[in-house]
């Protein structure tokens, strides 16, 4: 990568241990996130994105725990951290917005009170200043009328602006990273639209840089600079935008694509991938997907593919883009109209 | 899609089909699981056996009097020696089991049987005839603890059966509500209204579909108003209200220790003790099954 | 908030009526006629009538309840047969000494089941939860007069630090307030537990933790506070059967409080001292019960809104 990165998550392990089993929901993960850039995290429920998100900034709550791996932020590995220092962190260098702004705000404190908490914190202001910069922020958010919003409770606010209040308590201390947790999920659409294009707004005012974790292609292609596809709690794709919605080239990302109404390419119809996500304890040994996989060979069931450099910053977790691959060798193409004939 | 994942779905259509079997097994594996739960469950078995069995196997009299062995500790010949009459306290707490675990599911099946019926009128057809009844259980609810217990058995007057149908009564609103809010929560559920849409009678609805969801909160709370029913009882004959004499019941036998407690402490020790193993064991066994049963629990 | 005050106060009335007609009734629904009782069983036939006269009994029930209700709003709850004398009086003094007894324990109850909830729910699952829940069911399944008689033969028989009997002085006030206080304590201790574990694995608790917020302020400030709400109503309830149950805890201690007053006079079948004793206790339970329902709405800003 020939940017300068803010942070590079390298070979991140969470798994949880539920009665003795190990359920590994982050198996692995690497990724870069270029400074002052947008990297998105996609995949469906359970592919271990969210856990991810939040094993940057160890707020893993037991059974969970990080087995293994560096949390490179500027340069430093985060998981050496002491508890003390990474509180310094969080909220103050890294924050982090939630998927669910109805019940992420606490219910018996005032927004002034809970953004206020973050500045005392990390910046030792006082009720008095703390207050002035928290109605700077609900400004900032586009709350209208801020002085009176900061005194109220979370309840009087709809889902919209709990969510702005989530991003100006989150924007206080003017962090570096913005890791986004699937922040407009549980919002109405044209909503959702406002909200991104707010973070996209702030992020150019302050030059931070963003993850933003979704399952939303759409989102994606909206905000994004970077995007890291995770299947299993694996990275399978990861490519600058562009490149991945003109030609992806994981099976993977090619079925979500297709799956996917487009106004950019011709589609004769919708396919779905066929089958569903394994459980955690039914995972394969060879490759995550290739129970799903149309062009599933027997090596790929029996070893798992590295995550492998193809050029261009592009990465790519597939045996079909690597020497050993014994399949058609004409699949390396991406063509929909071929794919949804082979259906 | 390999063979192997079709037939694991076609496994799983099987299960599907039947999910009252699977609950049953699912709950046991939970209870399994639990293992205080599981104490509990056995310790009710053996004082069940032991309240059956026991009379038959002790060898003094539970109201055969002796002047001269009065007052005597704890011995090889009297295990928790003896009262203030001279009688074997083992072996009145034995006879006295029975009792106690009598009057505490005769008391808990009866308030039950009332107060389960109201609880699902109540939710059920709710309106008027729900605001009514719960203005009375409201009523019944002001009285609180063993109060409501106590006024019944002042108008009855004190007995053992007269105490059963106190402590019946002061388990009645208990049931009602949280019947009522189950059966509520019941009839939000989709597939009940689908079925009345198709036509069903309100009686076969309550019995068929709302019944079974209710089942798993009525026996969690029956099994813990089992052990307040105890202690409600017990209370009840300590003030000289319930068990008269001489009625190896323990809450009276605690009434006949306490004036010699500077003297012959173990005459009200060792009642009490049996009190708290019975309602410990129903705690216990009741909080298990709360747990194993509690949705919010599983996984 | 005046709105919900005053419709929950008008709610207050239909139960309070229904209370006071469940307590007159008692009287009539006792078998055996009241002047008869009063009169003693070889009291001539006038005697009885002169006295049935004399409380109306022979009037048609609504008219007896009517005078009945009159009276009590007027603070007249009718005369013992027993002493001839206004319930008032005998009530009088013993109330305050059943109120004492009751508040104390139940201050001790909420001292010791939230600071051992914390405890419990703060280190989940360590040797200090595992014993402080032991303990809590074991508070939970004692009877309060069982270990209230093994409070005094222990400490004050065998050691002698307490006077065994009474009310009045510090050392007389500990134990029977520890004896009633203790199952309240456990299930506050539960109750706050279960709480703390649901609060804190809420997403705002996340929020708080993602803000570089202490651990320990997490628990502290975000967690308890929404804990602690649930909490409240446990504490109204458990307020009301701390009233009941200090009826057991008076006779054990031989403490001269209402609880001993209803007992007597239920042996005594001295029915207008029952009725007010029964009476006075469920009132200022449903009054208690009120007074809680209005913090807990007031605790809990979000349930404004929803009404």
């Amino acid at each position: 990568m020939s940017q300068e990165s803010i942070l590079e998550v390298k070979d991140l392990r969470t798994s949880f241990f539920v009665e003795g089993d190990e359920v590994k929901a982050v198996d692995g993960v690497t990724f870069d996130v270029p400074k002052g850039k947008t990297l998105g995290i996609v995949g469906e429920s359970g592919s271990g994105k969210s856990i991810s998100a939040l094993s940057i900034l160890q707020l893993i709550d037991s059974p969970g725990k990080i087995v293994g791996g560096e949390v490179h932020f500027k340069g430093e590995n985060l998981l050496d951290y002491s508890t003390a220092d990474m509180r310094k962190i969080r909220g103050n260098q890294i924050s982090m917005i939630f998927q669910e702004p109805m019940t992420s705000l606490n219910p018996v404190y005032t927004i002034g009170q809970q953004i206020r908490e973050a500045l005392k914190i990390h910046r030792g202001l006082d009720k008095k200043d703390g207050t002035e910069k928290a109605v700077e922020l609900l400004e900032l958010v586009g709350i209208p009328s801020p002085r009176k919003r900061v005194t109220q409770y979370p309840f009087e606010l709809s889902g919209g602006m709990r969510q702005r209040v989530m991003i100006a308590m989150a924007l206080a201390c003017n962090p570096e990273l913005l890791i986004a947790d699937e922040p407009t999920t549980a919002l109405d659409v044209t909503i959702q639209a406002q909200i991104l294009e707010l973070i996209k707004e702030l992020q150019d005012e302050f030059g931070m840089s963003v993850v933003m974790i979704t399952h939303d292609l759409g989102v994606v292609a909206e905000t994004c600079d970077y995007v890291a596809v995770m299947y299993c709690g694996k990275v399978v794709e990861y490519a600058d935008v562009k490149t991945l919605f003109k030609n992806p080239r994981h099976p993977y990302t090619v079925g979500l694509l297709n799956s996917l109404p487009r106004s950019d390419v011709d589609q004769e119809e919708l396919i779905p991938i066929k089958g569903t996500v394994p459980a955690p304890h039914e995972m394969p040994d060879g490759c995550r997907f290739a129970p799903r996989c149309p062009f599933a060979t027997e090596l790929c069931h029996r070893e798992l593919p590295n995550l492998d450099d193809v050029g261009e910053g592009e990465q790519i977790r597939c045996w079909i883009y690597t020497d050993e691959w014994d399949g058609d060798p004409e699949v390396k193409v991406y063509d929909p109209e071929r794919t949804s004939e082979d259906k | 899609m390999t063979n192997q994942q079709q037939v694991e779905q076609g496994d799983k259509k099987q299960k599907v089909e039947n999910p009252k079997v699977k609950s049953i097994k699912d709950f046991y594996r939970r209870l399994k699981k639990n293992k205080a739960a599981l104490i509990g469950f056995y310790t009710i078995l053996i004082l069940i056996a032991v309240s059956i069995i026991g009379p038959f196997l002790t060898s003094h009299d539970p109201n055969s009097t002796n002047v001269t062995e009065r007052f005597q500790g704890p011995s090889a010949e009297y295990w928790f020696g003896t009262d203030h009459m001279g009688r074997d306290i083992f072996t009145r707490i034995i006879h006295g089991m029975s009792l106690t675990l009598g009057i505490g599911f005769a008391s808990v099946i009866m308030g039950a049987l009332v107060g389960i019926p109201i609880g699902i009128i109540s939710g059920y057809y709710g309106g008027r005839i729900d605001n009514i009844i719960m203005r009375l259980i409201d009523i019944l609810l002001a009285f609180p603890g063993i109060l409501l217990a106590l006024a019944i058995v002042s108008i009855l007057g004190g007995s053992l059966v007269n105490v059963t149908i106190a402590v019946a009564i002061y388990a009645i609103p208990g049931f009602a509500r949280i019947i009522r809010g189950s059966t509520l929560a019941a009839k939000k559920l989709e597939y009940v209204d689908a079925i009345r849409a198709l036509g069903a009678k309100d009686g076969r609805i309550i019995f068929k579909h709302i019944m079974p969801n209710v089942l798993s909160p009525v026996i969690v709370n029956a099994t813990l108003y089992i052990a307040s029913a105890v202690l409600t009882a017990a209370g009840l004959s300590f003030l000289g209200m319930g068990a008269q004499p001489p009625t190896p019941e323990w809450g009276a036998m605690l009434n006949d220790g306490r004036g010699y407690m500077y003297d012959a402490g173990h005459i009200a020790f060792f009642p009490g003790m049996f009190i708290v193993i019975v309602v410990l064991a129903f705690n216990i066994f009741g909080d298990g099954l709360r747990d194993a049963l509690d949705p919010k629990m599983k996984k | 908030m005046t709105v919900y005050i005053i419709r929950r106060l008008i709610q207050l009335i239909p139960v309070l009526l229904g209370v006071t007609i469940l307590v007159f009734l008692l009287m009539h629904l006792t078998p055996g006629n009241p002047a008869q009782l009063m009169a003693g069983e070889n009291a001539p036939p006038e005697t009885v009538e002169r006295i049935e006269d004399r409380l109306g009994l022979n009037d048609p029930l609504p008219v007896q309840y009517f005078d009945y209700i009159t009276g009590v709003v007027q603070g007249d709850l009718g005369t013992s047969m027993r002493y001839n004398t206004p319930v008032i009086d005998e009530v009088g003094d013993r109330f305050w000494v059943t109120m004492e007894l009751a508040i104390y324990a139940t201050l001790l109850s909420i001292f010791l089941g939230l600071i051992a909830g914390i405890i419990s729910a703060v280190r989940q699952y360590s040797v200090s939860d595992v014993t402080i829940m032991i303990i809590a069911l074991f508070g939970l399944s004692m009877p309060n007069f069982w270990l209230g008689l093994m409070l005094m033969q222990w400490f004050a028989i065998n050691l002698g630090w307490f006077p065994p009997t009474g009310w009045g002085s510090p050392s007389q006030v500990l134990l029977p307030v520890i004896t009633l206080g203790t199952a309240g304590a456990a299930i506050i201790a539960r109750m706050t537990r279960s709480s703390m574990l649901e609060v804190i694995s809420q997403d705002y608790i996340r929020t708080a933790r993602a803000k570089g917020v202490k651990e320990r302020i997490v628990v502290y400030k975000h967690a308890l506070k929404n804990a602690l709400i649930p909490v409240v109503t446990v504490v109204g309830l458990q307020f009301g059967s701390l009233l009941a149950g200090a009826v057991l805890t008076e006779e054990v201690f031989a403490i001269n409080g209402m609880g001993r007053l209803l007992v007597d006079s239920i042996m005594n079948r001295d029915f207008p001292v029952v009725q007010a004793c029964i009476l006075i206790i469920s009132v200022v339970f449903v009054v208690v019960n009120l007074l809680v329902d209005i913090s807990y709405r007031f605790l809990n800003k979000r349930i404004d809104l929803n009404e």
